[in-house]
């Protein structure tokens, strides 16, 4: 094992460092999860953490988004640290700044597939009918438009997925965070889901945090970082 | 599969005979292809005419009573040719699987060869991904033939590598 204890494996060259987790340590009762994690991610980079499976990467992804509070080390965003902000800041991060897409049930089952993507906007304060407007061209550039009125029960899992992407993408986040987007899918859709997420973050210059155990979704990343015993090792480069 | 890195990287345990040599490579490899002692006895000439071993004994006349042992200049070689990815391409798990073992057997680190070997095989991916993606259907197709195999040569690693203890445990019993 060669991962450094001090510096962060790199960001793409060239771009600015958006996200920052270093020496990131946590613990799920005697299971250390993440022992010393570093990683940088630049604005518009797509980076992928790979590991097996308790490699600690899903832990990660959620220190990394705020959703978890680490033991030990720091996460920033911009300069900031994402952990001393106070509950409501970081809400507010979370929700302007920050899309989620993970394997499923993220959907609220009881709104329409374009409520759904519209409910980020409304949460805003954007009004309804400019909010609809606007979560129907999401829907219409995933492919999806044709759902648009059905409830997520009543769509293939693969539908579900691009709305799901739909209404991460709706805020134009500066990071997407998703985790096994594609786990629950065939290989057909799973590549309809992972090209529409990463064509459009792509296309509107957002960053995306990418955790998945498939190589064939890997490949959509600029970059990967390989988490292992709760550490991410440097990316190693051919001599 | 570089039988000579391979027989180079076995003299790092300690100087042999060819005839030990050629054994403890077909205990070993030989489930792949066993090595003619015509080929242990040439590989040898060759790894001493370029410096990589040295005759360390000569009890007796002929080279099957030589023994070699492996110079500074064979073990760079050997950790050169260990953190060498190999260009991705089918039935390559037999070098793989000799790169490990001997990785484990030298006392290198067998992450590091397969880590080194996970980031070829998805650069080669992501430029498959991307032909795929600015082709057409026949384009897609073809890239993705290519990509369930390089797909399924990834799982092979990632599974060998949540062996690598239980191997490391076997190779050097």
């Amino acid at each position: 094992m060669t991962a450094s204890p001090s510096l962060p494996p790199q960001a793409a060259t060239g771009a600015a460092v958006l996200l920052e987790a270093r020496e990131v340590s946590h613990r799920f009762g005697p299971t250390r999860a993440l022992d010393g994690a570093s990683v940088q991610v630049a604005a518009g980079e797509v980076l992928c953490l790979m590991g097996s499976s308790g490699s600690g990467k899903s832990t990660l992804l959620q220190c990394l988004a705020g959703i978890l509070r680490p033991d030990g080390g720091t996460v920033r965003y911009g300069g900031r640290d994402v952990h001393a902000m106070s509950d409501t800041e970081r809400s507010a991060l979370r929700r302007h700044e920050f899309g989620f897409v993970f394997q499923f049930g993220q959907l609220v089952p009881e709104l329409t597939c374009l409520e759904n993507v519209a409910l980020p906007l409304r949460l805003e304060g954007v009004r309804r009918p400019e909010a609809r407007r606007r979560a129907l061209e999401h829907l219409e550039r995933l492919g999806v438009a044709d759902v648009a009125g059905k409830r997520p029960g009543q769509v293939s899992g693969g539908q579900g997925q691009r709305v799901a992407v739909a209404r991460a993408l709706i805020t134009r986040p500066s990071v997407i965070f998703a985790d096994e987007p594609t786990g629950a899918l065939d290989s057909l859709n799973g590549e309809r889901v992972i090209e529409a997420l990463v064509g459009a973050a792509r296309d509107i210059g957002t960053a995306v945090v990418l955790v998945t155990h498939e190589a064939r979704v890997a490949a959509y990343s600029d970059r990967e970082a390989i988490v292992r015993d709760g550490r991410v090792r440097e990316q190693v480069m051919a001599s | 599969m570089s039988a000579s890195h391979a027989l180079l990287a076995l003299l790092e345990q300690g100087p042999r005979h060819g005839y030990d040599l050629k054994r403890s490579y077909d205990e070993r490899f030989g489930h792949f292809r066993e090595l003619r002692y015509g080929q242990v006895y040439s590989t040898l000439a060759r790894l001493l005419k370029n410096g990589l071993v040295q005759v360390a004994e000569e009890p007796g006349a002929g080279p099957d009573r030589k023994i070699y042992a492996i110079t500074d200049a064979g073990v760079t070689d050997v950790a050169t040719w260990l953190a060498q990815p190999e260009t991705p391409e089918p039935y390559l798990q037999s070098t793989l699987y000799t790169k490990v073992v001997l990785a484990l057997l030298t006392g290198r680190s067998a992450n590091e060869v397969l880590d080194v070997q996970r980031s070829e095989h998805l650069q080669l991916m992501r430029r498959l991904t991307e032909r795929k993606r600015t082709g057409d259907v026949a384009d897609r197709l073809v890239c993705d033939h290519a990509l369930f195999h390089l797909e399924a040569d990834l799982r092979w690693l990632e599974l060998t590598a949540a062996r690598l203890d239980e191997l490391a445990a076997e190779v050097r019993a």
